[in-house]
């Protein structure tokens, strides 16, 4: 191993991505895009369900119950219907996803026996909004049954009084339950995921590709040489996004940072070698850039976006998956950038997660290492 | 005859592309292999739906009244009692680590509260480091207080006047879920990640295999046979046109075969919003390959489209939940259309009545994005 080599070798990768400033520019904005993306745009909590009533009864007690709906920014009432065929029209053409129906007598009901339905057709064609708004049309219609009851009770002079249990919650680590707080862990570990693998497994197989690795084999280079002088322009190039995503997400978005810079970038480089390694011996295997790119779409990108329990929650998940997600780098990397944001709680607990990450990434620099052969063939 | 022999060029064309795309087996593993394998771990892995919430009881109470109130929580399908502790520390202690979501302690004097007819409070911690998971948690907790509540009022009323307890007045409220009558979490995302993996799959198929001619030098020498530009595009989008759709027959019968997600529409409307939308992504794969000259340049472009386009395509989050900029916005995004049509053909089962306006909408962007990277490729290659 000469250092002189090494140094050839990246300042090579090096001048070939400063060459193209456009791709090095995408790629330090791709992290701050999607951060914009999931801080202004796309929310993850069911707000403005847009809701049709058809109010069948007509009477002042439907109306009374109708208006608790339209109180509350979980709802959107957006029409009010006057015949099923018309509830039917709406759902199909989306203009509302819930729609309320209040039955004829609905007031005389309440009155006689004291029970009445109301029915609410879902489009549960996006089933998880329809059962969140589900969610929400049974908690308010709960609310209005003890509003009546107790109305109820005090004309006849019952004197039981309102039983009412409130949980008096906190909540812990995110306490505005900011969904911004949630996704940023998430955020770093998809983009050090394109930046590692992607990127590194395009550079190899392009080298093939392009005939140049015949070049390179015939100089005195050696085959580590050419592994850490590839690795390293992009090892940096991984580690500045994190500090870009980490940074956007404290000091614009307010995101708490609660542990240690420290475990963040310690754990964070210790992710990028494990997604450099996979991008390296993916792209010594395929070596076609279509093939490397598809490969490293599915070894990283993916994993790291759905089975990460990122957005998805891994205990939610079948259990033969959850045993899948045991072999993920991103699992881990993901646990630790939750507790170093949000929890703060001590190193000593991030333990069992950092051994994981690190034997992923001991036996990935192995296999990286001995997948590739200074030979033609 | 000129039209004959336009035909002959594009034929000896079409013969290259398709040789050159099926020849190896490794290149025929990518045509379809990925998105095998992505439909089944969206179809396993991706659910919202939150079932059991790991729960942890510390009752300083223990009377009949915060023995029901726990009673309730083991008999809802939503918690998981996982854990009865005897000390206020370890409640702290379990949720730093992480074995349990939530933590309820209940003090001593709630039955007694309950009893005088005053509010009774509990003490919740919920673990809200994954917030969504947090929030629906917080939800079914609520739903837990207050049919503990309502159980407990009738339950009073039976004690004090047994007379009145059938008219003790409630609302139900029924749920109807049309379309997806179970709520079940593969029939919503199956349809939207058809779309997607159309989209990553053809537009990045149709860019690299012009970027690489390019970057391999190849492309030169096809442009000095006489061979004519618009015939070279058309040479190089029809196989790419076709694998999409037999990509697409392939997920649609996963979908419906493996997944069970019925297919309600007419397979004729699903055609044609499949099409339509195939040449939007053709458009946008030429597009692409005007403005890279290398692979690893057209990968990372896609990915700076792709992503934003995923994120604000209604996939995941609802639309309706969007900043109204961005619902606006969303409104040229050809894979909100598609996923939309996809959405409405599967599980809806409605037709072109109801769906023009986003055919109509795609097809425009097909036919913006074809004709300007058609415009931009004539001076790309001067």
């Amino acid at each position: 191993m000469s250092w002189t080599r090494i140094v050839a070798m990246t300042r090579k990768e090096v001048l070939q991505i400063v060459r193209d400033p456009r791709s090095l520019l995408i790629i330090l904005v791709i992290p701050l895009i999607q951060l914009l993306i999931f801080g202004y745009a796309v929310n993850l909590d069911v707000k403005h369900v847009p809701l049709c009533i058809y109010d069948r009864d007509g009477t002042q007690t439907s109306q009374d119950y109708l208006k608790h709906f339209q109180a509350i920014d979980y709802f959107n009432i957006v029409r009010e219907s006057d015949s099923y065929p018309d509830i039917v029209r709406s759902i199909d053409h989306g203009v509302c996803s819930v729609a309320l129906v209040v039955p004829p007598q609905f007031a005389e009901n309440l009155q006689s026996s004291g029970r009445a339905n109301v029915q609410a057709i879902l489009d549960a064609s996006d089933s998880n909004s329809a059962s969140i708004g589900l969610g929400y049309a049974q908690a308010i219609t709960q609310a209005y049954s003890s509003e009546i009851r107790i109305a109820w009770q005090q004309e006849r002079g019952l004197t039981v009084g309102a039983p009412n249990v409130t949980f008096e919650q906190r909540t812990w680590f995110n306490e505005d339950l900011e969904s911004m707080a949630n996704l940023v862990p998430g955020v770093i570990a998809m983009v050090m995921a394109v930046v590692g693998a992607f990127l590194t497994s395009l550079t190899i197989a392009r080298e093939w590709e392009r005939g140049t690795m015949e070049q390179l084999i015939s100089t005195p280079v050696g085959k580590l040489e050419i592994q850490i002088g590839k690795l390293l322009p992009y090892f940096v190039i991984g580690i500045t996004d994190t500090a870009i995503c980490a940074g956007t997400a404290v000091w614009w978005f307010g995101v708490p940072f609660r542990g240690s810079w420290l475990v963040l970038f310690g754990c964070s480089m210790l992710f990028l070698i494990v997604v450099l390694s996979l991008g390296y011996f993916i792209s010594v295997t395929a070596k076609s850039q279509l093939g490397a790119c598809q490969m490293a779409l599915l070894a990283t990108f993916l994993p790291t976006f759905l089975l990460s329990g990122f957005i998805f929650p891994i205990d939610q998940m079948p259990v033969v998956v959850q045993w899948v997600t045991a072999f993920l780098p991103a699992r881990y990397y993901v646990s630790i950038l939750r507790n170093v944001f949000l929890k703060g709680s001590e190193t000593r607990l991030l333990v069992p997660d950092i051994a994981a990450l690190t034997a992923i990434a001991v036996i990935l620099v192995i296999l990286a290492t001995r997948s590739f052969r200074k030979r033609l063939a | 005859m000129r039209i004959r022999e336009a035909m002959e060029r594009i034929r000896q064309m079409l013969k290259k592309e398709f040789i050159q795309t099926l020849r190896d087996p490794h290149t025929r593993w990518i045509l379809f292999g990925p998105a095998l394998i992505q439909m089944f771990i969206f179809g396993y892995a991706a659910t919202m739906e939150i079932k059991h919430v790991s729960l942890a009881v510390l009752d300083q109470d223990n009377t009949q009244e915060s023995r029901e109130l726990i009673s309730h929580f083991s008999a809802s399908r939503y918690f998981r009692i996982t854990k009865y502790v005897n000390e206020r520390d370890e409640l702290r202690k379990g949720i730093d680590r992480g074995d349990f979501l939530l933590a309820v302690e209940i003090d001593s004097g709630f039955a007694q509260r309950l009893r005088n007819g005053q509010g009774a409070s509990v003490q919740v911690i919920v673990d809200s480091s994954n917030s969504n998971t947090a929030l629906v948690a917080i939800g079914y907790l609520n739903q837990v207080g207050v049919a503990f509540a309502q159980h407990y009022q009738i339950d009073q009323i039976g004690r004090t006047a047994p007379q009145l307890v059938s008219f003790v007045p409630q609302v139900d409220l029924e749920a109807r879920p049309w379309f997806n009558e179970g709520l079940l979490s593969e029939w919503y995302f199956v349809p939207g990640v058809i779309g997607n993996l159309l989209l990553i799959q053809i537009m990045n198929l149709t860019a690299f295999a012009v970027v690489r001619e390019r970057e391999i030098g190849t492309l030169e020498q096809v442009m000095v046979t006489p061979i004519r530009r618009w015939e070279f595009i058309l040479g190089k989008t029809v196989p790419f046109f076709l694998i999409g759709c037999s990509d697409a027959t392939m997920l649609t019968l996963i979908g419906t075969l493996w997944f069970g997600v019925p297919l309600r529409g007419h397979i004729a409307v699903l055609a044609i919003g499949v099409m339509v939308f195939l040449l939007a992504a053709l458009g946008l794969g030429l597009l692409l390959s005007t403005l890279a000259k290398t692979q690893q340049q057209s990968m990372i472009t896609a990915f700076f489209f792709t992503m934003p386009m995923t994120s604000l395509s209604g996939f995941g989050t609802p639309i309706s939940s969007m900043p109204l900029f961005f619902q606006r916005l969303s409104y040229f995004n050809p894979l909100r259309h598609v996923v939309l049509i996809l959405r409405s053909i599967f599980l809806k089962g409605v037709g072109l009545e109801v769906l023009w306006p986003d055919m109509l909408l795609m097809a425009g962007f097909a036919f913006l994005m074809l004709s300007v990277s058609v415009l931009r490729f004539r001076k790309s290659l001067e």
